[in-house]
């Protein structure tokens, strides 16, 4: 496996910015085998040997940086109360939404929870698009008028953000229910936890989706609490590739980039030609489920530390960087600069956007108005009819 | 392409185009359909208005248990699977919650599911999809995500199914913002309510009845025509009347109508409002007839208690008390799950003399 050494040339591989960066944008294929291979249920798992290129494990880095220091932003920020209700951060899973964007297209669909944030940056979303949503501004991606757990990007097939557990699964087989009555070489992503992982729905879901050939993909994040009740306390059977029984499952390293590319690449394909499959990603959430929870009351630090010395992402992709001298350590401190300060700059810009106008109060109930009443708390005093 | 040109003819200034409100007036004021015209049942009426709106919008599909092979529990989709193949009908598994979200989910990625439920009571197994995945996503996401959804099935008592198959869903299902909520009566409402249902971008829970589905009613050429819709959110004044209002909806216009025969002879002129549309309501029909007549009587066959008829007397309490000259009148089902027994159901359901007394309590003439 032979490598090309380190080319130092100025690039835009990043955003344009006023900073000259040299960073390789070296696109040759290598090819860098996953730390663990795949454990498969009815069906035969994918080779460990992942074709990727320095460019991507670099953007991998990147990508999953900025992801953290958003989530971690967003720990300051509701510490503050500018962020109020729920907040469940993703930091620690990282791996997961940035290497299922690899693996797939922008047309393929993504449907998640509401620990969302993360999979939104990887859909495209801008940063101060998030930030903005969190704090309840006009510029947030859904205009201040969702909150945490509703971000949405449909223009990158991108579906939400849900708060009712469970909920996304039937709605993902819908999505790929519409893909495939289209006729669309699409895939649809279906992205919920352990704690989701019981739900009967998923089953009703599961069992149309392999009835009629749907192109669905399952991914089941185990982080292993299902807020807090840990996966052996919640599920007789916690191998949730299996739980399927007659839709083939994977299971994978969820905090291994690589493997997660890998994976979602294979059940694309699976998809597309032998219906639902269901991926298990193992990973791990550092924060507890929600900013109430301290996450500290079923699991001790020292499992927590543990996780985060031996399997975090991002380290893992910086030594994979570093032993393949793809970057130099100053590069990526250099890197993971830059993105703290994208956060920092994004933060700022959405402290200063403005909240939405009462009148957004009566705005999108419907695409058809048709002259509908709709009325505030004193209906004398505020009622409005939607043109 | 397929009835785009026939489309523009209703979509374009509203759904009213002046031909339709010629027509309506004269309906009005005729105080009957138009004669000598054909007939439809309920059913046939429904069961053309899914399949004109399938096979002008290939979008349009169909789903829900035995809609298919069975032809349909109450033949609603009859033959449709059929002429249009098991790519636009599709029979479900008994999985309400799953097939739900399923067709939520569709209606995200745009495409236009017809969901039944065989009774609105299932529709409970699946309701966290109608009102959080549904009903909410436009407004949560901004205007992004909206769901051209249509819900649809039996709303309401049948006929000796018991408790957990008679309950009525238009209270609950209206009281939620983001919803559009309809209830039709005659063949006319079936046709042009479900089609404006099927064509609206936004959900629409669709609640039928299923002792209606059977009864035949006058229907009009334009009716007929399949470029005809009925405005969401507009109620139809059945019968005119200038001494008390009676509101209500689905197989209750029926009951109204013949309660107002009977005050016609004991000189009360009832004017009976058919809402068409619990969410919107019509407020300003309501409060317009009750401006002329100054008395209420608001039926309906749910529960009592925080119902239909409890809104519509807010509502005119709220907008036209000084006109009122009695106390509203509510007329609804027995504050009880529906009992099996014949003569138990028919006291636990309003009849005609229940809404003839309360319009004469109104008038302030008892007995």
């Amino acid at each position: 496996m032979a490598l090309s050494r380190l080319s130092l040339r100025s690039t835009t591989f990043l955003k344009p910015s006023s900073l000259r960066r040299h960073v390789t944008t070296d696109t040759t294929p290598i090819t860098i085998e996953t730390a663990a291979p795949f454990t498969s249920h009815q069906c035969d798992p994918p080779s460990r040997s992942v074709e990727t290129s320095s460019a991507e494990i670099l953007s991998f880095f990147r990508d999953m940086a900025r992801m953290r220091r958003m989530e971690i932003a967003a720990d300051s920020l509701y510490k503050s109360k500018l962020i109020r209700g729920f907040c469940h951060l993703y930091d620690g899973q990282e791996a997961l939404a940035v290497g299922m964007e690899a693996g797939i297209t922008k047309k393929d669909a993504i449907i998640t929870s509401y620990r969302d944030h993360c999979t939104f940056l990887g859909r495209g979303g801008e940063l101060v698009d998030a930030f903005s949503e969190l704090m309840g501004r006009m510029r947030g991606c859904s205009n201040g008028k969702g909150g945490s757990m509703h971000f949405y990007k449909k223009d990158a097939c991108f579906y939400g953000g849900h708060g009712i557990v469970g909920a996304q699964i039937p709605l993902g087989c819908g999505l790929a229910f519409a893909q495939k009555y289209s006729k669309e070489e699409n895939v649809s992503f279906v992205l919920y936890g352990d704690g989701a992982a019981n739900q009967g729905q998923l089953f009703e879901a599961l069992n149309i989706a392999a009835l009629w050939d749907l192109p669905a993909i399952l991914v089941c994040e185990n982080n292993h609490y299902g807020m807090g009740t840990a996966t052996w306390r919640s599920a007789k059977s916690p191998a949730y590739f299996k739980r399927g029984d007659y839709v083939p499952g994977l299971k994978v390293d969820g905090m291994d980039v690589l493997a997660v590319k890998q994976a979602c690449k294979f059940a694309k394909e699976h998809a597309l030609k032998n219906g639902p499959i269901i991926l298990e990603m193992d990973t791990y959430r550092y924060h507890g489920h929600s900013m109430s929870d301290p996450g500290s009351t079923y699991r001790t630090r020292d499992e927590v530390s543990g996780v985060r010395q031996v399997r975090d992402p991002i380290e893992r992709v910086r030594k994979l960087l570093l032993s393949h001298d793809i970057a130099t350590e100053k590069e990526l401190k250099d890197m993971e600069k830059e993105v703290r300060k994208e956060v920092d700059d994004a933060v700022a810009q959405a402290k200063e956007s403005p909240v939405p106008e009462a009148s957004e109060l009566f705005t999108n109930m419907y695409v058809k108005d048709c002259g509908v009443e709709s009325f505030g708390a004193d209906r004398k005093e505020l009622k409005v009819t939607l043109a | 392409m397929w009835g785009i040109l026939r489309r523009s003819a209703v979509d374009g200034g509203g759904f009213s185009a002046s031909s339709l409100r010629r027509t309506r007036s004269a309906l009005v004021s005729a105080r009957s359909y138009a004669s000598g015209s054909k007939e439809m049942t309920v059913r046939d009426a429904l069961n053309s208005a899914i399949d004109e709106e399938m096979s002008a919008d290939p979008k349009v599909f169909v789903m829900g248990e035995e809609v298919g092979q069975y032809q349909g529990a109450y033949k609603i989709t009859k033959g449709l699977l059929e002429k249009y193949g098991p790519e636009r009908v599709y029979d479900t598994p008994i999985t309400e919650a799953g097939f739900t979200g399923i067709g939520v989910g569709a209606a995200y990625a745009g495409l236009k599911p017809v969901v039944e439920f065989m009774t609105f009571n299932f529709s409970m197994q699946a309701i966290d999809h109608i009102i959080n995945s549904a009903a909410k996503s436009n407004y949560m996401s901004a205007g992004q995500i909206n769901v051209p959804i249509v819900f649809r099935g039996p709303n309401g008592a049948a006929a000796g199914v018991g408790a957990q198959h008679s309950q009525c869903y238009a209270a609950w299902y209206a009281s939620v913002p983001g919803l559009k909520v309809l209830a039709p009566y005659s063949a006319e409402d079936a046709r042009g309510l479900l089609k404006a249902a099927i064509r609206d971008p936004d959900p629409v829970v669709f609640l039928e009845n299923e002792l209606l589905y059977g009864e035949s009613f006058p229907i009009s050429e334009e009716a007929l025509d399949s470029s005809f819709c009925l405005p969401i959110g507009k109620a139809k004044i059945e019968r005119e009347g200038k001494d008390v209002t009676i509101t209500t909806f689905s197989k209750m216009v029926g009951f109204a109508l013949k309660a107002a025969e009977k005050l016609a002879e004991e000189g009360i002129s009832a004017e009976v409002i058919n809402l068409r549309s619990i969410r919107p309501l019509d407020r300003a029909t309501i409060n317009a007839s009750v401006r002329k007549t100054s008395r209420l009587v608001t039926v309906e066959e749910g529960f009592p208690q925080h119902g239909v008829c409890a809104e519509i007397c807010a509502s005119v309490v709220e907008e036209s008390f000084s006109y009122l000259d009695a106390p509203v009148e509510r007329i609804a089902g027995a504050d009880v799950p529906m009992p099996y027994a014949a003569n138990l159901e028919r006291l636990a359901l309003p009849q005609v003399e229940d809404i003839v007394r309360a319009a004469k309590r109104a008038c302030y003439r008892s007995k």
